[in-house]
């Protein structure tokens, strides 16, 4: 196997993804198949070779310095799931059950 | 009206004259598409007293000669965002998601007065080939409502190809729009990276997506692209070169064009059919004066496994802001902070796109960066120099869009592997940034089969001209599906 089901689990969790059991077989054998897939890349000689990861030669685009107006704050706020008194509402970072 | 026996050309045409109104060619459009659309299921929003109001006063002022764009409706697809007008990339993610701006697209067909009369289906967050991963809708190829649509641009080529509307806008990460034109019997344009704005883009893969027309005709296709192109200083990728009248050059004369047939496109996973339509389309080439040469993209069968990791890592980062806070779903009944994280992203995510988001987070790993996402972007750099190496001698290069005709829905949802060996021949034009368009160049079986072109950066007018060129000789673009058991 190129990927054993406790990675995935892991990788899932970096990605703040939760696994069921019976979803994480199906996810580690197709991502097994997958990163075996990928592997056929050990083939190619990339000694020397330099990494792309853009195609545009666009280099430090500048722009001037300008103060605009920014968006209006309502409007912001408008696919906000929970609010309340013009903030966004989230649950507590600890356990509500272990609140003092 | 009847979309199947006009152009934008005559369109303008009757519209210029008076012989149709905007407002009765966009009730007329939406009574079609909501008749159609039962059949074929490629919308999922419309925008109807907006589209309608627009064309109201659009004959008021009167149809501008000079715009053939003037008073057309255009389907978008719904990774595009429409200020007030839902917008869901086709995830559960935005089933509630209104955008409170519109896409630099939408403002530039706004100023050419297009008429936008709704958001098409798609992939979730553009991932896939089939249309099959939205969250909301099984959307049918025109051709035969058994099979895909192709995708992720599905609900796009459909629409068009079923008659519809005459034009939508799609976008093309690793073929997303040349796949479903070719599947629909229909002509579509990835520009070159750049060339585009994606601001206003719900973002997959940063480096690789581009927004581009799906149309019946090249020169349709041209003229579309002509009013979204241009700089943008709201996405720094796009280009400051300057935008060519891309319907200039179509005058059928291709004498002395150089192109390349890459003889990595003709492997074994190409379908029988298709390879014997692709070489009828050379002859046809060669009959109008171009030269038509073999050559080699040795680093092609690499595109596939370098697209899968490059893109994946891309969208492992673009789709950490769907956290359940600001916008977008939110998990209910949940205990804690990182409760509203997890929960929300493991509810809100179909299976694809999980898959990629942990083959991402995967790839970008301590343990696995320089096996898997440094490697794959030094493989990119090889598949760019083989294209660099052909256009030195060649203006175009030819080949199928995809191995086969559209497969049957259901078919090869579960088989991931499968699935994205479809992408074999689009993807290297993606990783490299180049234009490639597909359009119609024959049938299988009573399915349409798409040939793509593929221009050096920035050289879609070539691309263009021998596109145009070629459909003038043939008359696969003529034909038309039956849907319901009528035209």
């Amino acid at each position: 196997m190129a990927i054993s089901a406790n990675e995935v689990k892991h990788v899932a969790s970096l990605a703040k993804l939760d696994v069921s059991d019976a979803e994480l077989e199906k996810f580690t054998g197709q991502m097994d198949q997958i990163i075996n897939m990928v592997q056929q890349l050990n083939e190619v000689d990339t000694t020397d070779v330099p990494v792309t990861t853009t195609v545009t030669d666009a280099f430090d685009v500048m722009r001037e310095d300008i103060a605009v107006k920014g968006t209006d704050r309502e409007l912001l706020m408008e696919n906000v799931p929970e609010r309340k008194d013009g903030f966004i509402k989230v649950p507590a970072i600890i356990d509500e059950s272990e609140e003092g | 009206m009847d979309y199947f026996k006009n152009d934008l050309t005559s369109l303008h045409e009757s519209l210029v004259n008076k012989e149709l109104s905007a407002e009765e060619l966009t009730k007329e459009t939406f009574a079609n598409i909501k008749k159609r659309d039962q059949q074929i299921e490629a919308f999922l929003a419309l925008n109807e007293e907006n589209a309608l109001a627009q064309a109201k006063e659009l004959d008021q002022n009167g149809i501008d000669r000079a715009n053939v764009l003037a008073g057309i409706p255009i389907a978008i697809k719904d990774n595009i965002v429409t200020k007030g007008l839902r917008t869901t990339a086709a995830s559960k993610m935005l089933e509630n998601f209104d955008p409170i701006y519109d896409a630099t697209v939408m403002e530039k067909l706004a100023a050419a007065q297009m008429i936008n009369v709704g958001k098409v289906n798609m992939d979730e967050f553009a991932m896939g080939g089939s249309t099959e991963s939205s969250a909301f809708k099984l959307t049918k190829n025109a051709w035969d409502q058994t099979k895909v649509p192709g995708g992720s641009s599905g609900g796009s080529a459909a629409a068009v190809a079923s008659g519809e509307v005459l034009v939508a806008l799609g976008s093309d990460t690793g073929g997303s729009i040349r796949q479903p034109a070719a599947y629909n019997g229909i002509v579509g344009v990835k520009p070159t990276y750049g060339r585009v704005s994606r601001y206003g883009l719900i973002a997959f893969a940063s480096s690789l997506d581009q927004i581009g027309p799906l149309t019946r005709t090249v020169k349709d296709n041209a003229y579309v692209l002509n009013a979204i192109s241009g700089h943008d200083s709201r996405d720094f990728t796009s280009s400051s070169k300057e935008v060519p009248d891309f319907t200039k050059g179509l005058d059928g004369d291709i004498k002395g064009m150089r192109i390349a047939v890459p003889k990595e496109y003709f492997d074994e996973g190409v379908d029988a059919d298709v390879k014997a339509a692709i070489k009828d389309a050379i002859k046809t080439f060669e009959s109008l004066g171009a030269t038509v040469d073999e050559v080699s993209l040795p680093h092609s069968k690499y595109g596939v496994p370098v697209y899968y990791i490059i893109a994946s890592s891309e969208a492992s980062s673009n789709l950490q802001r769907f956290d359940g806070i600001r916008y977008g779903f939110r998990a209910q009944d949940v205990k804690n902070l990182e409760d509203v994280y997890v929960r929300s992203r493991t509810e809100g995510f179909g299976d694809e796109v999980k898959r990629r988001i942990m083959l991402g987070t995967f790839s970008l790993s301590a343990g696995t960066y320089d096996a898997f996402f440094k490697k794959a972007a030094q493989v990119r750099t090889l598949i760019c120099q083989d294209f660099a190496n052909v256009f030195k001698d060649y203006d175009l290069i030819l080949g199928p869009t995809a191995p086969t005709t559209a497969y049957g829905i259901g078919e090869e949802i579960d088989d991931p592997i499968t699935m994205y060996m479809n992408d074999i021949l689009t993807i290297p034009v993606n990783l490299a940034g180049l234009p490639g368009m597909s359009l119609p160049a024959g049938f299988s079986n009573g399915l349409p089969i798409g040939m793509q072109l593929i221009a050096p950066q920035f050289r879609e007018d070539t691309m263009y001209k021998a596109g145009y060129a070629f459909e003038q000789a043939t008359d696969f673009h003529k034909q038309v599906p039956t849907i319901g058991g009528q035209n």
